[in-house]
């Protein structure tokens, strides 16, 4: 464990991912502007029973981009491989707490490379919805080096600089609800 | 184990495709290499045309493809890239991107040029090409230079060092085969 305090973020119990109403999206500079997508396909758990625990997957088969053939490209093996690698997967057991403010420490594994990760962010205090189920939000944000899980495919520009960043920002917005 | 072999040239007596017919002989005998004769028959590819019925030399390259556990490319050099027929042929092979027949499967490229560089810049842009439409392609390269001063009169290559270098891609690509098989048989667990 890390010398940061760990408090009890929410009442002691397993929250379970909202997919519906939650996102785990990706933004990287390309060509001048910044190119987003998603992943459509997320589930995440969130348990607070004993110490804190966040869990979550993604399935890479279900990138989501605004063309067929570049989510095609994605998932090939000169991105993400989703034959040999089809999950992008998180783990941490490390979560501090001050106010609102998050600070998550794990491990992601992308493209079967796994790295240490820090996440930060906000969360909601426990709210109970107008359907009987308790509530809470947490939105995280971090960036990683993708040449660093072999994702490393360039373009270059007529400068000569490639036209695709190497930093991949990775924005989470998770709905979590209390399990019955 | 079935390899799909695709030569870039079209003449009788290419070199290229005496390349293939010798890289053939280098395989393990229970692998079954097939070198495929229609590419001159593959029309300009249009959109228009690649319908679900795709014209029937071109639904055969695909399935052709698609029957193959690996494919190996023997490509000449013509001004500097891939020949215009061969990156034709992998145009129409290619598309739609997400269920093309080349996507995850392992892939070898090599080439023979008369000139003095074996068309090492017409490989490198064919592994661009192939990694793009979604191919594992193996990390692997024989540059057959001179050709003319390299084969028999048969059009066997005959060059020690370079039977050496394509053997090394022979194991390459087989080794590639057998990870992504044993890598389906485990998912499929």
């Amino acid at each position: 464990m890390s010398t940061m305090e760990t408090v009890t973020i929410a009442p002691a119990g397993t929250w379970r991912l909202d997919p519906v109403h939650s996102s785990v999206g990706f933004e990287v500079d390309y060509l001048g502007g910044t190119f987003k997508g998603q992943f459509r396909d997320v589930e995440a758990e969130l348990d607070t029973e004993d110490g804190v625990r966040l869990e979550g997957t993604a399935k890479v088969a279900s990138v989501d981009v605004k063309e067929e053939n570049l989510a095609a490209h994605l998932q090939s093996p000169e991105f993400f491989d989703a034959e040999r690698h089809p999950e992008l997967r998180f783990r941490a057991d490390e979560v501090a707490l001050d106010g609102d403010s998050i600070d998550v420490h794990g491990e992601i594994t992308i493209k079967g490379v796994t790295k240490p990760l820090e996440l930060t962010g906000t969360i909601t205090p426990p709210m109970n919805d107008p359907y009987g189920n308790e509530r809470i939000g947490v939105e995280l944000t971090t960036a990683v080096d993708r040449t660093d899980f072999d994702l490393k495919w360039n373009m270059p520009l007529p400068t000569g600089e490639p036209a695709l960043a190497n930093e991949v920002r990775i924005v989470a917005g998770l709905f979590f609800v209390k399990a019955g | 184990m079935k390899v799909l072999g695709i030569s870039g040239s079209l003449r009788s007596r290419s070199y290229n495709t005496g390349l293939l017919q010798t890289v053939a002989g280098l395989f393990p005998a229970d692998v079954d290499v097939e070198i495929w004769p229609r590419l001159k028959e593959i029309p300009p590819y249009d959109e228009e045309d690649d319908t679900d019925e795709a014209p029937e030399v071109v639904a055969d390259f695909r399935e052709a493809i698609a029957g193959a556990d690996a494919v190996l490319f023997a490509t000449p050099e013509y001004n500097a890239s891939v020949p215009g027929q061969l990156k034709n042929a992998i145009d129409w092979a290619s598309r739609p991107l997400a269920t093309n027949p080349l996507r995850n499967k392992p892939v070898a490229v090599v080439g023979a040029s008369t000139g003095a560089f074996g068309a090492v810049w017409s490989q490198a842009e064919l592994r661009k090409v192939l990694a793009t439409t979604g191919a594992r392609v193996v990390d692997a390269e024989v540059a057959v230079g001179h050709a003319p001063t390299r084969f028999d009169e048969e059009g066997r290559l005959v060059d020690e060092n370079l039977l050496e270098q394509l053997q090394e891609v022979v194991e390459a690509l087989v080794a590639a085969v057998a990870e992504r098989c044993d890598e389906l048989a485990a998912a499929a667990v």
